[in-house]
């Protein structure tokens, strides 16, 4: 091999000075645009030639996409363009959102964090995205822009297959937004690579719970499952067999094998589906397990406060 | 259709104007119009590290961006981590230590550790390691680079 990093293919660079120029742009030219965020992913992707686009959109500059912001009332917004070691780093991110800092810190490594975007590896849809679950826990709601305006769409319906989502022809996510986070609520993400850091997940599990007083259990704890099916997965029987009864050992086995059963993985380089099914089932208990004590330490502090 | 663009960057201090292709990479960019070879082009794929340098102050994998994405910014490349040929400490510790064998990752894992002592000066060894993730070497085994950080920040 005379040359083993071939270059780019050709394209054209676009970088335009409005949402509404790039809209216009993007529908004038359906089908022949990628845009650009990061580009980590991106320009992988073209390098090997999975994807040949004719022009190449730079979303960074265009309105909202730069935006980071928490505020007490409404939440968190975090715009397209916000590389993830800037969410990392933020004060009211590790205060109210320590799981989605977690999540963003599994990606690969600090320089690369430099360039990805939470908006991107959303958008990027791979069934594998490692802040996918933790968007999808916390509620993450998308600002999309398209030719008729703003709209605004859950994450939940956003994911329609391994690089498939529910964007129409023009449309841009232009950022992600959370609610504000429950009272007393703890999460994990619990990532399987190859090697301990770094790497992609084989499996990713993600819990989030918070005392309920409306559940029957006490809590409602919500599981997210990456890179075992052809989309995240948030399986709600498993959400029901945590908050049907008293959380035990047996209820979180129980939960357990609920997720193993609700994935369906595929076998490929970095695993066999059968490998993963059962990973499934064990990080899934471990994960939660780990939730629930942090969930029941949490409760208990609380009443001895309230003494 | 390849598009051009006239981009202008600061590049180790000096102001630098270049006609470059919209799939040009910032690190072919640096090597082959700038004749800056110590960014090391590895994997070309965001993996390795060997092409790390500062981009407003920050470390990116210049393989992983577009040089038309780099008009106004300022880059700092391993040529430019000295002055006058005067060494900064990280860089005699790598040596003092034995970090350097092939010398291919030496570039990039000394962008990286530089980042990291600017925006950690007393880092344990823990946040070395993680700051090194993105920074493969196949000759040393890491650990002669871990101590060289560490003794670069002993006072």
């Amino acid at each position: 091999m005379l040359n083993p990093h071939p270059g780019l293919p050709e394209f054209t660079y676009v970088k335009p000075a409005s949402l509404d120029e790039a809209c216009g742009f993007l529908v004038d030219h359906a089908g022949e645009v990628r845009l650009i965020s990061g580009g980590t992913d991106l320009l992988v992707r073209m390098r090997d030639k999975a994807f040949k686009p004719a022009y190449v959109v730079d979303i960074k500059g265009l309105e909202g996409t730069d935006v980071l912001a928490f505020d007490p009332k409404s939440g968190l917004r975090i715009g397209a363009a916000v590389p993830m070691n800037r969410v990392v780093a933020h004060p009211d991110v590790q205060k109210h959102y320590p799981l989605l800092a977690k999540a963003a810190k599994s990606v690969a490594s600090y320089q690369l964090r430099n360039r990805a975007t939470i908006v991107g590896n959303i958008c990027n849809a791979s069934p594998a995205g490692d802040t996918l679950g933790a968007c999808l826990v916390l509620g993450g709601r998308l600002n999309i822009y398209g030719k008729d305006g703003e709209r605004f769409e859950d994450l939940v319906t956003f994911f329609k297959g391994p690089g498939k989502t529910s964007l129409q022809p023009g449309e841009i996510v232009i950022s992600i937004s959370f609610p504000l986070p429950e009272k007393g609520a703890k999460g994990t993400y619990l990532k399987l690579g190859r090697n301990k850091l770094s790497d992609l997940a084989i499996v990713g599990v993600t819990v989030y719970g918070f005392p309920d007083k409306m559940i029957e259990s006490g809590f409602r704890i919500k599981v997210a499952l990456t890179s075992v099916a052809a989309t995240p997965l948030m399986p709600p029987v498993v959400e029901t067999v945590l908050s049907e009864k008293e959380i035990t050992e047996d209820t979180i086995q129980k939960a357990a094998n609920a997720s193993m059963d609700a994935c369906f993985p595929i076998d490929d380089v970095r695993g066999s589906a059968r490998y993963r099914k059962e990973m499934v089932r064990n990080l899934t208990r471990n994960a939660i397990t780990e939730v629930w004590g942090q969930l029941q330490s949490g409760t208990k502090n609380r009443l001895e406060a309230n003494r | 259709m390849t598009s051009y663009h006239q981009i202008t960057l600061k590049v180790n201090g000096e102001t630098e104007v270049v006609n470059v292709p919209a799939n040009m990479t910032m690190m072919v960019m640096l090597r082959e119009e700038l004749g800056l070879t110590g960014v090391k082009n590895g994997c070309a794929a965001g993996e390795c590290g060997a092409c790390t340098v500062l981009m407003n102050g920050e470390p990116v994998n210049s393989c992983m961006v577009l040089a038309a994405e780099c008009d106004g910014a300022e880059v700092i490349t391993i040529e430019g981590l000295s002055h006058n040929g005067q060494l900064i400490k990280l860089q005699e510790m790598l040596i003092a230590k034995g970090g350097v064998q092939c010398g291919f990752c030496t570039p990039g894992m000394l962008i990286s550790a530089f980042a990291l002592l600017k925006r950690n000066p007393d880092p344990s060894e823990n946040e070395i390691r993680e700051a090194l993730i993105g920074n493969l070497c196949r000759c040393t085994g890491y650990v002669r680079i871990i101590d060289a950080v560490k003794a670069s920040v002993e006072k």
